[in-house]
Order: C-alpha cells, then structure tokens, then sequence
C-alpha cells in the first residue's frame, strides 16, 4: 500500500521469495495431478518422479467417460446445485427482504431463532432427515439433496439482511405510496440494489452444493444417480487397485474443472465476500 | 387510523408470507430431527421395528465403546493442526499486506485448494501420500528422508490427514485475516514507528490485537468443522485407517447408522457432537461479550 518507495527493500524481497516457495508448495500437489492424468503407468511409477511426461497422452480423458458413470455424475451434480441455488436464492433474498424492510411483529425472534438453527450440524439431524425421506419414498433420489435447500439457506439470509440495511427505507416507503405490491417493491427495487451480494453468496452456495460428500454417500445407492463428487470418490476406489492413476487423476481433474473455471472468473467477487463474511462475522 | 391499520396488517401478511419457507424449512429439517435424534438416543432404534425405550443403555455404552474412544480421540488430535494453521495462515496475511507486486496473483494460487472439492483433494493426496511412488516422500528423498507409507502406518494417517487439511484450508484463513489486516488504519503503525517501535513490539501491540476477532471466528469455524471432519477419512481411509486410527467421530457415526443401522446408537453420537458444538457456541458469545468489553 503506502510502502511504495521501498517496494523492494531488502525484507520485501525475502518475503517474496518465501511467498514464491509458499505458492510452490500450494500448487505443487495440484500441478502433480494434472501431469499424472497425462501419463503413461511406467512414468507414473518411475523414480525419480517425472514432472513433464514425456508424450502428453490424453487417452485417459476419453477413456473416463466410459470407466465410469462421469457423464451423469456432472448432470446430477448440476440439477443439485442450481436448482437449490436458484430456488433457494429467491426464498432466501425475500425473507432478507422481509426482516430487513417490512413491519413485521417478531420479526428479531424469528431472525434469532432462524440464526440459532445454524449451531445445529447436519451429521445430528442425519439420521431422522434419512428415515423421513425414506418414508417418502425418496430414497435413491436426488430429491432429498434439494429439497431442503430449497427453503432457503440461513447464511444467505443473514448476509442480506446485512447488506439490505444499507437501502434506505424511504426509497421502499415511497414505493408503497405508490401502490406497489411486497412482492413488486422486492423484484423492482430491492433485488436488483442487492444483486451483486445476492451473486456472491450464490456462488458461494453453489460451490458448497457442488462439492457436498457426506449428504449424497447417504441417499444414492444406483451408480446413475451419483454425483459428481461420488462418481470420483467411487473412481478412487475402484482403479486404485489396478493402480491406474492416471484415469483417476484425470476424472479428478474433470470435477474440480467447473469450480476452478467460476472462481478464476468470479475471484474478486468470492474473495471479496469471504472477506466481508470474517468482518461481519 | 383504519386505513393505516389495514396497511399494516397488510405487511404484515406479506412479511410472515415472506419469512414461511426459511422458517418451515428449519422445523422440518433442522428441528424436528434434530429433537428426534435426542428421542432416538434414548431407543434401540434399528430403522425398522419397534423403537423401545431403553433410557441411557445408548449413552452408557458409548462410554466404554472403545472404538468410539478411538473415533472421538483421533478427531480431537487432528485439531492440532487449527492453530498451525493459524498461525501460518497470519505469517501469510501480513506478507501478502506489504504491498508487494503479485499479491493478486498469490491470493489466487493460496485460495485454489479451499474452492477444490473436498473429495477430488483427498484423492489426489491419497495419491501424494503414496509410500513408494507418492509425491511427498520423492520431496522427502530430496533431502534423503525415507518417509514412511503414511496412510498405512497408524502413526502417521492422522498427521499425514492433518497436514492436508492444513494446506486445504489455508488460504481461507489467509483470506480473513488479510480482510482484518486491511482495516487497520495506516495511522496506528505510523505511530508505532514513530515511537520507535520494533517489528515484534508492532505485532504484540497492534497487528495481534486488531485481529483478535479473526482469529477467534477462524478458531470456532475451524473447531466446530473439524468436529464434523468426514470426507477425507472416508475417502483417504476408507475402513478408518489401520487399528482405526484415523476414523473421526462423525465417521463412525455414519459406519454405525448406515452401515449396521444401529440408528438408536449412532443418534447418542450425534447427540453428543451437537452438545459440543452448542458448548464450543455458548463459549465463544460468552468470550466475544467480554472481549468487545474490553475494546470499548
């Protein structure tokens, strides 16, 4: 910042390198995956190691698409998370809406305890979630990774509801005067004042949807109904004892593809509103 | 007044109307099993017949279950590595705070673990960890250090997960302290230097104080995540590691519940991990009420 004319003293410099060495290490592992998917199996055994192998073979990134249910796991995943991020959204905003802007009774309790609910881990509501969803039927569906979120998300809403108390309340005033319905003072004036916190937390959201483990080991049992993250998950364990990396490493590579792709586009958006979220926090 | 009334009564439609989904959605999801796993705890709850009453027998034998004493050690000594973290994840905030060119850049390389799914890390440090042929011990051998088959050797999986974890992580902390770092006013180190303040007396006297929320919030985050830690060792480990020695709390939950459908059981567990991320809760408003007294 204000260290301009001493940009490169002496401890800036050091700082750099072990920043450098720091990044090394943080991308090393990723780099290390990606070279494997390109490899043949005598390369991927071979001591020392090989960074660069030497014919980038890109065998394995077809051959993925028929080892196992990949195709699918990408389509599920995405019926997950954008259907509860997008639902989800919209309830999430218009009850940020309702306990930032209108004259609501209770409406702090209602927030507190919507707020206390958060303490509540899924791994202790699990099991009884399990056995409900069961009695409906909905077992080895990818029904009950959504339709929970569907209901909102309680981090969403405390963000904007946050964001929402910088609108001044005679903007949304006026609009009653002026005869506008709840509904269209929120989708004509508020959502889009709030557009770019709405973005970020979607992404967040989506992210966190996208990347789910421990929900989905739970319900789906039939392999196409998998997804992303179990389709990779069940990779590993199948080739690993044919020891065939580089087909492991290459679907791995093709699941942490997307969310790689949104952040590399989105990072001052994500970055700024994890950033935001330690403040407020 | 009537006119004014009918107004409000009004918004006041709109906003329960408004204000019913989050609201149903946490009776229905959070709320009711969550009092229902505290009702299970107390049954011999199988999943399919009768669910009999059979008071604490669940909880009782929780306490001389030895695998659990191994699932609830293990996920408290992988704890270790949150205030490692931390304290690498501050070293990084205030180098990246210099203003140093390529900041951007490295902000960016830092946080790629944190947004990289959980599952596809896990593999490929799976792979990493790899005895023979793994990248961490060819780095090891560099500086000719046989490491060991770390996630076969009970010594070494909870490191070996740990470590990883760490490196996940990272850049989130990173992220939150260097947000911290920022909104410290110029002013506070103008005047330390001014006072002929060294490095160290800096840090102790502001750097450390300034982000003392941050940390607080990245120590409960990171405490109540840990309690819940299960994809890695699922998928790293996928028995819980050699004599169990890697099998987190919530991992054995899961193995009980979905594995043995030991459900009455396996709710106690999730009682108990509740309970403790109430307490972990109830601690840090107590803390952060006193703490903001302080500033003030």
């Amino acid at each position: 910042m204000v260290l301009s004319s001493r940009k490169w003293s002496a401890a800036n410099i050091l700082i750099f390198i072990l920043l450098c060495i720091g990044a090394v290490f943080m991308i090393a592992p990723l780099l290390w995956m990606v070279s494997t998917s390109f490899k043949t199996k005598m390369e991927v055994f071979a001591l020392p190691p090989v960074w660069i192998p030497e014919e980038w073979l890109t065998a394995k990134y077809s051959e993925i698409w028929t080892a196992g249910p990949l195709l699918s796991g990408i389509k599920n995943s995405v019926i997950v998370a954008v259907s509860v991020t997008l639902i989800g959204t919209f309830t999430s905003s218009l009850a940020a809406f309702a306990l930032a802007k209108l004259q609501v009774p209770h409406k702090n309790k209602i927030f507190l305890m919507l707020l206390s609910s958060i303490m509540i881990p899924y791994p202790a509501v699990m099991i009884p979630q399990f056995i409900m969803f069961s009695n409906v039927g909905w077992n080895d569906s990818l029904l009950p990774l959504i339709v929970p979120g569907l209901f909102g998300n309680v981090f969403m809403i405390f963000f904007l509801r946050q964001y929402l108390t910088s609108v001044p309340n005679a903007i949304i005033e006026a609009a009653k005067i002026d005869g506008s319905s709840y509904f269209g003072i929120y989708a004509k004036i508020v959502f889009p004042l709030i557009k770019p916190a709405v973005a970020a937390q979607l992404i967040l959201w989506f992210m966190g949807v996208w990347n789910d483990y421990l929900a989905p080991t739970i319900y789906l049992t039939s392999e196409e109904n998998y997804t992303l993250q179990l389709v990779i998950g069940n990779f590993n364990a199948m080739y690993a004892i044919q020891t065939d990396y580089p087909l492991i490493m290459a679907a791995s590579v093709i699941s942490l593809l997307p969310m790689l792709i949104v952040f590399l586009v989105f990072q001052k958006q994500i970055i700024e509103s994890v950033a935001i979220s330690a403040v407020k926090g | 007044m009537p006119a004014k009334s009918k107004l409000y009564r009004k918004e006041m439609i709109y906003g329960y109307l408004f204000l019913a989904p989050p609201v149903i959605g946490m009776l229905l999801f959070t709320l009711y099993p969550m009092l229902y796993s505290i009702y299970g705890s107390f049954t011999d709850w199988d999943g399919l017949g009768q669910m009999n009453f059979i008071g604490l027998d669940n909880y009782k034998d929780l306490f001389s279950d030895e695998l659990f004493h191994k699932a609830m050690f293990n996920t408290f000594f992988m704890m270790i590595g949150i205030p490692i973290g931390l304290v690498l994840a501050l070293l990084l905030a205030m180098g990246l705070n210099r203003g140093i060119p390529g900041t951007t850049a490295f902000r960016v390389i830092y946080y790629v673990p944190v947004i990289s799914s959980l599952a596809a890390i896990s593999i490929l440090w799976q792979w990493a960890y790899n005895g023979d042929y793994g990248l961490v011990n060819q780095f090891l051998d560099l500086f000719g250090i046989k490491g060991p088959n770390w996630l076969a050797n009970k010594h070494t999986v909870k490191p070996a997960i740990m470590i990883m974890a760490i490196w996940k992580g990272l850049g989130y902390s990173m992220l939150l302290y260097l947000a911290a770092l920022q909104s410290v006013s110029r002013s506070y180190y103008e005047a330390a230097e001014l006072d002929g303040a060294n490095g160290f007396q800096t840090f102790r006297a502001i750097t450390w104080p300034m982000v003392k929320p941050v940390t607080f919030f990245i120590v409960v985050t990171s405490i109540i995540g840990g309690s819940q830690i299960f994809t890695e060792i699922n998928i790293m480990t996928s028995t819980g590691g050699p004599e169990y020695s890697s099998a987190s709390a919530v991992f054995y939950m899961w193995q009980k519940a979905f594995g043995n459908f030991q459900l009455g059981y396996s709710s106690a567990m999730a009682v108990l991990l509740a309970l403790f991320i109430f307490i972990v809760t109830l601690v840090q408003f107590k803390l952060n009420e006193k703490s903001s007294g302080d500033l003030d």
